[in-house]
């Protein structure tokens, strides 16, 4: 593979689930952006974190059913999958294998079928995959398998989430399946266990160990994830900065203090200790601490990919923002998501300043339309005008072309479509589909 | 203290069976598209990716190294021109004594004597990564565990010196009524190394490290009380301590390096018999060199 042979994808309406995680919401930032991609749709249990501009949020669990109403209704081609908890103090053990496993289940169940509009699926997974052992090499590839089982609950999960997505991939044919195994991640807003570590005064290292650690830049891997998106990359992809470094070269960067508090026996007990004093170390990263863990990053670089920082500018940046954080604490806002306000700026007729979004806003329906009269070619601009008649612009409408986006269509609509449909052109086909959909949606 | 699982098999799925030319030309084509994408150096950092440290290195050669090769074992080397400027080079040679001091001899012979000095990397087996304190240590002067991927990145990928003892931990355990008899090589898994990696075989045959440090017998129970892999009776173990087993005696040092053997050729490694086959030629040559040598030596102390 070379850069060379980079396949844009023809990746066009987006799915992210877990947009209220930190990556979702990053992750369709970047994507809102880029003029190609005509939809950003997400889906989570929460309220979105982030600001948005025009992504649409869609508050469903992993409930697959409602999921696929989600799938084929908007005609998603790519679903992101960034919801994967990989850090076990982000959510107890039960939620996070909940997520894990059950989520990731569900969200591919949705995804699955003939029927299906879905053509790529992308998981963010974690190197956590690889695990950290004694007898490992220096660079894990892609196609290594971690030599041991898994000890922990999170390795566990991940792994059989990963497993799950496989099985998805071999049954569907149509659907190219990429897997972004992301190491340590590092950077000034996002949060993780390593974060916390490396916030502390003195780190923590157990006592005659000095692993090799590997960080990634945060913007980086919201850069690899939408590298997946904009790219078809079918496989499995390492990400992490270039260079690896030793702790107590990380340490040293960041201008701290290693302690070697950790007995190289009993490390397990000391951490549940240190854990009661408030320091979190995860029960997942006690290996790292002893033998640490790099991967190797040269298969995503080889699809044209560049990053932005190595490891060790990853650290400086770090070591940067800490400096200056206790400065900065209470600048900036927190971002509250407003559910009203955002359906009022979206879809209200009285607001005319489209503000920052720069395109003009359309009512479902007419967005609908405006798609319908895009993919037909039909120049009949003059339909898409606020002041329309309810339903005046379906008579122009091939019968096809009016059965097809019966599914958007909320009942009540349909029943009027229905009438008027009766009253005027009468067409049975058409009569047909709108009582069928109407008999499904009922 | 290195290994002899070298021919364990990476899972790869996309390399192509063997025999099959165009699959083969794909491989190839993507393991030097990979090969561009390393990571450049950084220059302010001290140590490098596999942890290697020159300070620390430096340190370990003022205190210890030096003195060991100029005054203590007054280390002799012939035919260091064939250990190659550039390129990736495997680097094979017999092994001996309790905490072996072959390797370092070696490393620093390249380091005194060559034209280029190169670093070397030594494999060593993965129980170092499970002992504080040399598990921070062993790295830090050129130490890399002894896994297929490992000595694969490093001569074909980074094109540097690597060294392997294929006799692994039974040369090192051997007891002294055995000395400069060869072991077994392993399954041939170095020979399996450097075919995958394309570059040549340095045999090298050391004299005088059996008898620095002779190993009379074993105390099994020691052994398990601590864990390590072996409690050998030297001279001065264990009855001096921990401390004992860095003490060796006298000996007079004699490194010889024999004519690369190359593997230019593409897929070689696929090929059983011929790996066995290099695997035996190697094992030989270092013996016959050997046994020359010691029967020129006319004393053990003063060579």
């Amino acid at each position: 593979m070379s850069a060379g042979e980079l396949v844009p994808s023809g990746s066009k309406r987006i799915l992210i689930t877990g947009l209220s995680t930190y990556w979702g919401g990053r992750l369709a930032q970047a994507l809102e952006q880029r003029p190609e991609i005509e939809t950003v749709i997400g889906v989570d249990s929460k309220d979105p974190t982030r600001e948005l501009e025009r992504t649409e949020f869609v508050r469903v669990g992993t409930e697959h059913a409602l999921l696929r109403r989600v799938v084929m209704a908007a005609e998603i081609d790519t679903v992101v999958d960034t919801r994967l908890i990989v850090d076990s103090t982000v959510a107890p053990a039960r939620d996070a294998h909940e997520n894990n496993v059950i989520g990731t289940m569900n969200i591919l169940a949705a995804c699955s079928g003939s029927d299906s509009p879905v053509r790529k699926f992308v998981l963010k997974s974690s190197a956590h995959y690889y695990g950290a052992e004694q007898d490992d090499p220096g660079y894990f590839t892609e196609e290594m398998r971690r030599p041991h089982p898994p000890q922990t609950g999170i390795e566990r999960d991940i792994l059989e989430a990963e497993r799950a997505v496989s099985d998805f991939e071999r049954k569907n044919d149509a659907v190219r399946v990429t897997k972004l195994r992301c190491t340590h991640v590092l950077g000034p807003d996002v949060k993780t266990s390593h974060t916390k570590l490396l916030s502390l005064p003195l780190v923590p290292m157990i006592l005659g160990f000095d692993p090799r650690y590997q960080f990634v830049h945060e913007d980086d891997v919201v850069a690899a994830l939408a590298h997946t998106v904009h790219n078809d990359l079918p496989g499995v992809f390492n990400v992490a900065g270039d260079g690896v470094l030793a702790f107590t070269e990380v340490v040293g960067l960041l201008g701290k203090t290693y302690l070697p508090v950790l007995p190289p026996v009993g490390t397990g007990l000391a951490a549940a200790v240190a854990r009661r004093l408030g320091i979190e170390i995860p029960p997942e990263t006690l290996n790292l601490l002893r033998f640490g863990r790099a991967i190797d990053n040269r298969r995503l670089k080889a699809t044209g990919f560049a990053y932005r920082y190595t490891t060790r500018e990853t650290v400086s940046r770090l070591g940067e923002y800490l400096r200056l954080h206790p400065i900065l604490r209470d600048a900036a806002q927190p971002y509250r998501y407003e559910e009203e306000v955002e359906e009022f700026l979206r879809w209200s007729p009285s607001v005319r300043d489209s503000g920052d979004r720069g395109q003009p806003r359309l009512n479902p329906r007419q967005l609908v339309e405006l798609q319908k009269a895009v993919v037909t070619g039909a120049p009949s601009v003059a339909r898409f005008k606020p002041a329309i008649d309810a339903l005046g612009g379906y008579d122009d409408l091939a019968e096809d072309e009016l059965v097809a986006m019966l599914d958007s269509l909320e009942a009540d609509q349909l029943s009027q479509l229905h009438a008027h449909e009766r009253a005027g052109a009468a067409r049975s086909a058409v009569l047909e589909a709108i009582e069928e959909t109407l008999a499904r949606s009922g | 203290m290195a290994d002899e699982r070298l021919s364990l098999p990476v899972e790869d799925p996309d390399r192509g069976s063997p025999g099959d030319g165009p699959d083969r030309s794909m491989e190839l084509a993507r393991r030097t598209e990979l090969r561009r994408q390393l990571p450049g150096v950084e220059p302010d950092r001290r140590l490098t990716d596999w942890g290697r440290s020159e300070r620390v290195e430096g340190v370990m050669d003022r205190l210890l190294f030096d003195f060991f090769y100029n005054y203590w074992f007054r280390c002799e080397v012939e035919g260091i021109e064939n250990v190659p400027a550039d390129g990736g080079a495997l680097l094979v040679s017999n092994h001996s004594g309790a905490l072996p001091p072959d390797a370092a001899m070696i490393a620093k012979a390249i380091k005194e004597e060559h034209p280029r000095p190169r670093p070397l990397n030594l494999t060593v087996e993965h129980f170092f990564k499970g002992f504080p304190g040399f598990s921070m240590l062993v790295p830090k002067i050129g130490g890399v565990a002894a896994h297929p991927a490992n000595v694969q990145r490093l001569l074909f990928d980074e094109q540097q010196l690597v060294l392997v003892f294929p006799e692994g931990r039974k040369g090192t355990e051997k007891l002294y009524r055995n000395r400069y008899k060869l072991r077994r090589f392993g399954r041939g898994g170095f020979v399996e190394a450097a075919m995958r990696a394309q570059v040549p075989i340095v045999p090298v045959c050391v004299v005088g490290a059996e008898e620095a440090q002779p190993i009379f017998a074993h105390l099994g129970l020691l052994q398990k009380l601590t864990g390590m892999i072996y409690a050998p009776v030297t001279p001065t173990f264990p009855h001096f301590g921990p401390l004992g087993m860095l003490g060796y005696l006298p000996a007079k040092f004699k490194i010889r390096f024999l004519e690369p053997i190359p593997f230019e050729e593409e897929g070689m490694h696929e090929d059983r018999s011929l790996v066995q086959t290099y695997a035996h030629e190697v094992r030989a040559r270092i013996q016959e060199n050997l046994l020359e040598m010691v029967a020129e030596r006319e004393s053990v102390w003063f060579g």
